[in-house]
């Protein structure tokens, strides 16, 4: 979804640590999904970028608003 | 949705309707088909197309007597379609012998007595049934009627091999017999059914009931006789004469008879619209051009399909036609309303099928204005709506922005109520509107100072949302609850004539506060006095095209007051396609801009191609929504109380959602503190943080629907909090936030002593852990 090299341009802010991948959890309509997206190791700040949130994440909305 | 309901409904969409040659056919051949393949050269097709319904094409083919083409509607354009002739041509050249499958037969035993079309039909029939099938005819062949018939009609030959699917399918024959009332009696008791050819065993005495004429008495629905299964047909109505086509009817009328008779089914149940019956089906022939027949002698493929491709493929489709919501989604309205109906009774909403068609319905009105039957989708997807909303299946992203926004004209930050200054009671009430107020605020106040000093008995202000949003949305309780407030506002303002700005404001006043006595701003500047205080318009002389809003669609007064003062203010007026009683919604009717945004995209896009000229709009959110979409346009309210500046209100362009909030505030504001020495409301801490954007990023942030204000709301958490990531290359941030059931994300800078921004976007989905 999100690339190791697009991570890596990312860190995180308040715990000066770079992101790694990591499992995330999303919910939506009682729809649960696993994606493996960079998160910062510390405090789990994930990163969704606009390419994810405009595209796969408001398709999978949409999907589970209209199915 | 109730069941009565939608049968109500379903039955004013006719489009499955078969044509009038289809109804007018006794056996209900699609002509429509048939014609279609021969239009499209495959000839092949065209003749399944027949046998499909038609028994021993190439006979009823050469011999029918054609009630389809009296039905044919091309005659109101010029000559019927020469369909009996076409079907000669198919059978003749593309039809069988047909290869034969014989079916599993079943216990029952029936028989036939006679071979006319009726007789040769019902065996036909019960034979592809199942049924076994015994035949019974007086003369030494099959069909002995039928070889009346000149050869070059109907050559003995195609007879034959016709009949000869009868043997190819197993029934038994008993050819040069006689039946009198003793061997009928020993029929009777031998089968488990009889079916009598009265036109074929006219000569036989049977122990059948007859009338004066001579006929067998049989049920007209069933074709049963007294007889208990013993059933009958065949006989000519003497007021029409002979018709093989009807005889077949009768032949196919028995056998189905038949059928249900031996599993002991409802015989009647559901025939009444067997045989011949006038179609529902409505078709507008306006811009048909006339055609008549060119059939040379002898008939080429060439021919056959220049004379096919004259059937106009009769159907209605009036409002998909003419709707760009039904257009995109391809269907008429029938299959939704079922389809809507069983989302709400049999999934209750499990299945969320047809949400976004639901929501993708401007109400606008146009459908019902069209359609024969005055069917309104808006009124099927309202009411859809309605329930969504009650049973908690309504998605929240189709309408959330909108009754935010809503709530918004609802609260301190713009809604008002006041007597004019110096006056203790109001003989008018100017309720311009929210979206005016959001569009054109500086009008809105220019003209209500013109009011306040040219109309009598004070003219008092309401800032307020008229509830349209969520009605709209379904949301029944919340627009009680709103319509409840202006109506107590209202009587507490000693209950004056409401001046509106907006149609649809105007149209919602009418609908749900009758009490309220409604006039439009443009009605009230028809007034002489008012007319003459008008200021001196100084426009250069040009046409425009005036865009009806879609609320005023029976309020002709209103169009035209409007006409008349666009024309006195030296403008041309060009009339579009779309207008006056057809005219088209903008898409914020309805919601459609917030459930179906790339569908709004696509209306916007096709409405501005409709004329070259400008145009002139008198709804705010027509204006806006046209000029978003790149077409100049103007509101009227600009003509008239505009300050011009730029010398050109057509050249206004976008606005965003963040900039019609702000202006709504700007009128609360300035009034309040001029009018009434009202102090506004102090704005939140992160109201006051200076962004700045390019002109890409705030069309792209508003297309999404973030407000500027939900921005300043991340980066305010994120400088307070620190929590945010930090881009590598060029230090600039990204934070998030969430906000209602919203995740907004921001890419940001600090820039002076404001914040750069961009990129904006968010989703709904939640992240509930992270391993």
């Amino acid at each position: 979804m999100i690339s190791l090299e697009e991570a890596k341009q990312w860190s995180c802010d308040a715990c000066d640590k770079p992101l790694v991948m990591r499992e995330v959890v999303f919910l939506y309509l009682n729809g649960t999904f696993h994606v493996d997206l960079p998160a910062c190791p510390e405090c789990d700040l994930v990163l969704i970028n606009e390419e994810l949130a405009m595209g796969k994440m408001a398709e999978v909305e949409g999907i589970l608003e209209d199915k | 949705m109730e069941k009565e309901q939608r049968i109500a409904w379903e039955a004013k969409c006719t489009q499955d309707e078969p044509p009038a040659c289809s109804s007018g056919c006794p056996l209900h051949i699609d002509v429509r088909q048939f014609m279609q393949k021969l239009t499209d050269g495959d000839n092949k097709a065209a003749y399944q197309t027949l046998k499909k319904t038609m028994p021993f094409p190439g006979i009823l083919g050469r011999i029918c007597d054609r009630p389809c083409e009296a039905a044919c509607r091309r005659q109101e354009a010029g000559e019927a379609l020469a369909i009996g002739a076409l079907e000669r041509f198919c059978v003749e050249h593309y039809g069988g012998p047909d290869p034969v499958k014989p079916l599993p037969r079943k216990r029952w035993k029936v028989a036939v007595l006679g071979t006319g079309m009726a007789g040769l039909t019902a065996a036909l029939d019960m034979l592809n049934k199942g049924l076994q099938v015994t035949i019974y005819e007086q003369a030494q062949q099959l069909g002995s009627a039928l070889r009346s018939y000149p050869k070059n009609v109907l050559p003995a030959a195609v007879i034959d091999a016709e009949l000869a699917v009868l043997n190819a399918l197993r029934a038994t024959l008993h050819l040069g017999t006689q039946c009198d009332t003793a061997t009928f009696t020993g029929l009777v008791e031998t089968f488990d059914a009889i079916f009598v050819d009265g036109q074929a065993t006219s000569s036989w005495s049977l122990p059948l009931q007859k009338e004066t004429n001579g006929r067998i008495v049989i049920d007209a629905l069933t074709a049963a006789t007294a007889e208990q299964g013993v059933f009958a047909g065949g006989e000519p109505d003497p007021s029409q004469g002979y018709s093989p086509i009807m005889e077949a009817y009768a032949g196919r009328k028995g056998a189905l008879s038949i059928e249900r008779f031996l599993q002991k089914a409802t015989i009647d149940y559901n025939r009444e619209n067997e045989g011949p019956y006038p179609t529902r089906l409505s078709t507008n022939l306006e811009g048909i051009e006339a055609s008549n027949r060119a059939m040379p002698d002898q008939l080429t493929d060439e021919a056959v399909r220049a004379e096919a491709s004259r059937c106009m493929q009769c159907e209605c489709l009036e409002c998909v036609k003419h709707c760009d919501y039904l257009k995109k989604y391809k269907k008429h309205p029938k299959p939704y309303i079922r389809q809507i109906f069983n989302n709400e009774k049999v999934l209750h909403g499990a299945g969320h099928t047809a949400n976004k068609f639901v929501n993708s319905c401007s109400l606008c009105g146009l459908c019902a204005q069209v359609c024969p039957n005055g069917l309104s989708m808006g009124d099927v997807c309202l009411e859809s709506r309605q329930t969504m909303v009650r049973e908690n299946f309504m998605p929240d992203s189709a309408h959330e922005f909108a009754l935010q926004d809503l709530e918004f004209s609802r609260s301190e930050a713009f809604s008002l109520c006041r007597h004019a200054p110096g006056f203790e009671e109001s003989a008018y009430l100017y309720f311009p509107s929210c979206q005016l107020c959001s569009s054109s605020p500086g009008e809105v106040m220019e003209s209500y100072r013109f009011l306040r000093e040219n109309l009598e008995g004070g003219v008092g202000l309401m800032l307020a949302c008229c509830g349209a949003p969520a009605y709209w949305d379904g949301r029944q309780e919340l627009f009680t609850e709103i319509i409840g407030e202006l109506r107590q506002q209202w009587q507490e303002m000693g209950g004056p004539q409401v001046i509106s700005a907006c149609s649809s404001c105007q149209q919602l006043f009418q609908d749900h506060l009758p009490e309220i006595p409604v006039k439009s701003l443009w009605q009230i500047l028809e007034m002489p006095k008012l007319k003459k205080a008008l200021p001196a318009a100084s426009l250069p002389a040009k046409t425009v095209a005036v865009i009806d809003p879609c609320a005023t669609r029976h309020n002709p007064k209103v169009q035209q007051g409007v006409r008349q003062a666009v024309t006195e203010l030296g403008l041309t007026i060009e009339e579009l396609d779309y207008s006056g009683e057809t005219a088209q919604c903008c898409g914020y009717g309805g919601l459609v801009f917030n459930a179906n945004p790339d569908l709004n995209e696509e209306q916007l896009s096709c409405r501005a191609k409709a004329s070259d000229h400008d145009y002139l709009a008198y709804c705010a959110m027509c204006r806006d929504q046209m000029a978003a979409a790149g077409k100049p346009t103007a509101h009227l309210i600009e003509l008239l109380f505009g300050e011009n500046d730029n010398g050109d209100p057509w050249q206004r362009g976008f606005l965003s959602w963040s900039e019609r909030r702000e202006n709504r505030a700007r009128v609360k504001e300035v009034l309040g503190r001029h009018l009434w020495g009202e102090e506004p409301q102090l704005p939140e801490t992160y109201q006051e943080m200076i962004l700045h954007l390019d002109i890409e990023t705030q069309r792209s942030v508003d297309r999404r629907r973030i407000l500027l204000d939900d921005i300043r709301q991340v980066i305010d958490q994120s400088e307070a909090e620190g929590r945010r990531l930090i881009d590598k290359n060029n230090g600039r941030r990204l934070a998030s936030r969430a906000l209602g059931k919203v995740n907004f994300w921001v890419e940001y800078a600090p820039q002076g002593g404001g914040f750069q921004i961009f990129n904006a976007y968010s989703h709904r989905m939640n992240v509930t852990g992270v391993k």
